[in-house]
């Protein structure tokens, strides 16, 4: 075993300041008793992955200790979060997407397990890794996406498929890996592959009989992005009509991108579902000038008829892969004196937003992470300001591109505590240099590329779990890590973190100042979504996968060759000490109080 | 139940070990080559793609039995297949190619302008003023923004309007296979097409139309962008003993591998003018 590197901990606000604060904030839908469950990855509908329950407590976690655990059987990255539904636990594997039942009155007992045998090429698909994000659990149904873009249902008490639909093609690039969201009848669903000249969308399925209720697609126009009379963007530059189609080339949005393959939240009170959409592709930057709209936006949708209510472009004219897909948790802040329906998002450009979730209106945008590529937005146009020096071109070398294409953050969650009113941001700390050209070729035709080269940014570190005061839009404070944190973070009422790192750590940390609390060590670098539940017996349970890989850990789980810079796109360089420090591996872990 | 026998045990770990050994151990008397199992005129599965025709006779001058590997040649195609050692050979890997030990090239192509007998522009020059004029059809690759040379250079003369895009994804089941460039060009949704050599040389003979080739120039176009690859083999970087087995069989053959690369109608270029 290696000896781990110390967390760095950086105590920046009071503990005072903290608790006055958390006074005045509260979440969305913190007001029902807390039901013990995990029905969804992101435990609540506005994605706070908070758990009030709080036997765990920040002074009693140091004895926590395995309960059991399960070889899952595929040695790939294990992106998902377990789900507990009643006394059953719900755990979807990576390609081939394997979903296990796991009896809780029994532990460590499968129920049952089902197979969808998904098409094997959909792995020769897959961008990064052939992950899955997990399912999720409605009027008893497990419902979840198959790498080769099917949605199934399966009955959560006998495991047999109730429906299955094909939603995209594997041949043309589709996959889907998110995790859909359930929102009353509605089985919410998007699509990976923008790269491969995949025009994006979210697809709304009846939960009852897989059918499909409507589509809304990323690009294209308004007809084909849902956006009637009833959308009203807050700012200029993203009113008007077919801005989908006007803001492309001719015919340029048909392929353009715009994947929704991250996550999504829904407010019951405004009815609006929210989700962004990934980067622009398959073009090269010069060759579709404008917008690129409906690329790397926020969007507000009626869950019933998926009609736009307003929408936010993040990163117009993408440059640089930083996909508009991550988690927006919906909270209700006191800011400047007045209480708002906020989404907060940190982005993968590296600020975190502030949104009015009525409106669209940045209320603020922060740099969270080392930012050069951009100068902040602009909050009275509400445009992101390019620094043009680090604008990419083939052929001229760019150097100290920060964040690098995987962004300050990727789509790994956030979690939010309503006790502490902090984020617990998990992210990554790399810059990128483009430096020249290489040969590459796909699909039999040559082409040359640039060669991009990722390292960790400023201070050495590559990963960081940052505690983010979203009204005083500061960090609280941070942890170093060594690797990327790929991992989602969970935050409970017993003010305690959980999170994972990929050189194997599950690690828990004080809520209020990241004061580490206990670690275990597990088979393989951690990449999940850790959850908390109540089990059949009463006693509060943690659990999380472990199985590195996904695009960070694409180094050791499809065994990446380290000499090559420029593997998965220049990450692998930047990982290139990972396989050292972790094997593959597929393990789901279950921890409890002695 | 009763226990397995000690002979039973025996054979048991023994197929453990077999199972353990895994894929990696080449078995001796074999050519392991990874192709694409569907990306004609390159390869697919039932044999008929040139570098199928290539395999068969590089493994007959080897003396040895030809076995594939199929994996779509897509991002991942390398390290799925190479990186984990179910087969040793590709085909078809451009001059330059960091990721592999490279043969000799055994041949040069280059991109081409096609358009319609008699009725397109015959366009041989990417500074031809007719390119702004007319629409052109570019094929897309989409890696971390990075297309096919053509793509660049237009965007760099500010040729954007006008130019449709054609990914390479697809297979030949689906409505875009990587020769529908070539039937859109036929049908005259564009009136030039820039396309691979080799995928034109095969799909423009098999269009309705009569459809002309000429070859990109100027062949260089700086910085960062050329038209002409030469073509080589590629091996694991260690692998220097099959490497240089096949450079040999590669010479021992090479005017059988023109005649093949002739009846796929694959346009040549003269790497070495372009170095």
């Amino acid at each position: 075993m290696t000896a781990p590197r110390p967390a760095t901990l950086a105590v920046l606000g009071s503990l005072l300041a903290l608790l006055a604060a958390a006074a005045s904030r509260r979440t969305l839908d913190a007001a029902p008793a807390d039901d013990g469950q995990w029905v969804r990855p992101a435990k609540d509908l506005a994605a706070t992955r908070y758990s009030s329950l709080d036997q765990v407590t920040a002074a009693n976690v140091k004895t926590l200790r395995l309960a059991w655990s399960f070889d899952l059987g595929v040695e790939r990255g294990e992106e998902a979060a377990p789900l507990v539904v009643g006394d059953t636990m719900y755990v979807v594997t990576p390609f081939p997407n394997v979903l296990y039942a796991f009896d809780l009155t029994r532990p460590g007992t499968v129920r049952w397990k089902y197979e969808p045998t998904p098409a094997t090429e959909a792995q020769g698909v897959a961008c990064c890794d052939v992950v899955t994000r997990g399912a999720a659990y409605a009027d008893g149904l497990v419902v979840f996406n198959t790498l080769d873009a099917h949605t199934v249902a399966v009955d959560a008490r006998s495991g047999r498929e109730q429906w299955k639909t094909r939603l995209g093609e594997i041949a043309r690039g589709e996959t889907m890996t998110m995790a859909p969201l359930i929102v009353g009848d509605k089985v919410l669903v998007g699509n990976s592959g923008g790269e491969m000249g995949v025009r994006g969308w979210l697809t709304a399925l009846d939960l009852h009989s897989g059918r499909l209720a409507w589509r809304a697609y990323s690009t294209g126009p308004d007809r084909d992005v849902l956006i009637g009379p009833g959308f009203k963007p807050f700012y200029t530059f993203d009113q008007g009509r077919d801005l989908g189609v006007t803001s492309w080339p001719p015919e340029a949005w048909k392929i353009g991108g715009g994947t929704v393959w991250g996550w999504l939240s829904y407010d019951p009170e405004l009815d609006l579902v929210y989700y962004g959409t990934a980067n622009p592709g398959p073009w090269n930057a010069e060759q579709r000038p404008g917008d690129n709209k409906w690329t790397a936006t926020i969007f507000a949708r009626r869950p019933a008829t998926g009609e736009a209510v307003w929408a936010y472009q993040v990163s117009p004219h993408d440059l640089y892969d930083y996909d508009g897909v991550n988690e927006l948790v919906l909270l209700d802040l006191d800011l400047a004196g007045r209480r708002r329906k906020v989404a907060v998002r940190p982005d993968r450009n590296g600020y975190v937003y502030v949104l009015d979730r009525a409106t669209g209106e940045v209320l603020s945008a922060t740099p969270f992470g080392h930012v050069t590529t951009t100068k902040g937005v602009d909050l009275t146009s509400g445009r992101l300001t390019y620094v043009d020096a680090k604008k990419p071109e083939l052929g001229k070398v760019v150097r100290g591109v920060c964040p690098a294409a995987p962004g300050a953050k990727d789509w790994q969650p956030s979690s939010w505590s309503p006790r502490t009113g902090l984020l617990y941001i998990p992210h990554q700390n790399l810059c990128m240099d483009v430096e020249g050209v290489e040969a590459s070729y796909i699909a039999g035709t040559p082409y040359v590329g640039s060669a991009t080269r990722m390292y960790a940014g400023p201070g050495g570190h590559r990963g960081l779990l940052t505690a983010w005061d979203p009204v005083n839009a500061r960090a609280a404070w941070r942890i170093t890590e060594r690797f990327p944190v790929w991992s989602g973070t969970l935050a409970t009422g017993g003010d305690v973190v959980f999170y994972g790192t990929m050189d194997r750590a599950f690690k828990a940390v004080h809520a209020r100042t990241g004061e580490p609390l206990w670690r275990f060590e597990t088979v393989s670098g951690i990449i999940g979504q850790p959850i908390t539940y109540r089990g059949p017996d009463g006693r509060q349970y943690v659990a999380v996968l472990s199985g590195v890989g996904g695009w960070a850990g694409a180094i050791v789980s499809a065994g990446l060759d380290a000499r090559d810079a420029s593997a998965a796109l220049g990450f692998a360089h930047a990982m290139r000490d990972l396989p050292g420090a972790t094997p593959k591996g597929g393990r789901l872990y279950v921890f409890a109080l002695p | 139940m009763s226990s397995p026998s000690p002979e039973a045990r025996l054979l048991v770990l023994a197929l453990i070990a077999l199972l353990l050994a895994g894929p990696a151990a080449a078995t001796p008397g074999e050519l392991r080559v990874c192709a694409d199992p569907d990306n004609l005129p390159f390869s697919n599965a039932r044999g008929e793609g040139f570098e199928n025709r290539v395999a068969e006779v590089l493994a007959r001058e080897l003396g040895l039995a030809l076995r594939y590997t199929w994996w779509a040649q897509r991002r991942g195609f390398v390290r799925q297949t190479l990186g984990t050692g179910t087969c040793d050979v590709l085909l078809g890997v451009p001059e330059g190619f960091e990721r592999a030990r490279l043969t000799r090239p055994y041949y040069a192509s280059t991109y081409v302008f096609a358009w319609r007998r008699g009725d397109g522009p015959a366009v041989r020059s990417l500074d031809d003023p007719a390119l702004r004029r007319v629409r052109v059809g570019v094929q897309l690759i989409g890696n971390d923004g990075t297309n096919t040379p053509p793509a660049h250079a237009l965007a760099r003369r500010g040729i954007v309007d006008n130019v449709r895009g054609y990914t390479v994804y697809g297979s030949s089941t689906t409505a875009e296979p990587p020769g529908r460039i070539l039937t859109a060009l036929a049908a005259g949704e564009i009136d030039v097409a820039l396309v691979w050599g080799p995928l034109a040389g095969y799909f423009a003979p098999r269009q309705a139309v009569a459809i002309e080739l000429a070859p990109v120039t100027p062949a260089l176009d700086p910085p960062g962008l050329r038209f002409v690859f030469a073509i080589a083999a590629g091996v694991r970087k260690d692998d220097t003993a099959l490497g240089e087995r096949l450079d040999a069989a590669l010479a021992a053959r090479r005017a059988e591998i023109d005649a093949i690369l002739d009846a796929y109608g694959v346009p040549r270029a003269r790497a070495a003018d372009v170095r």
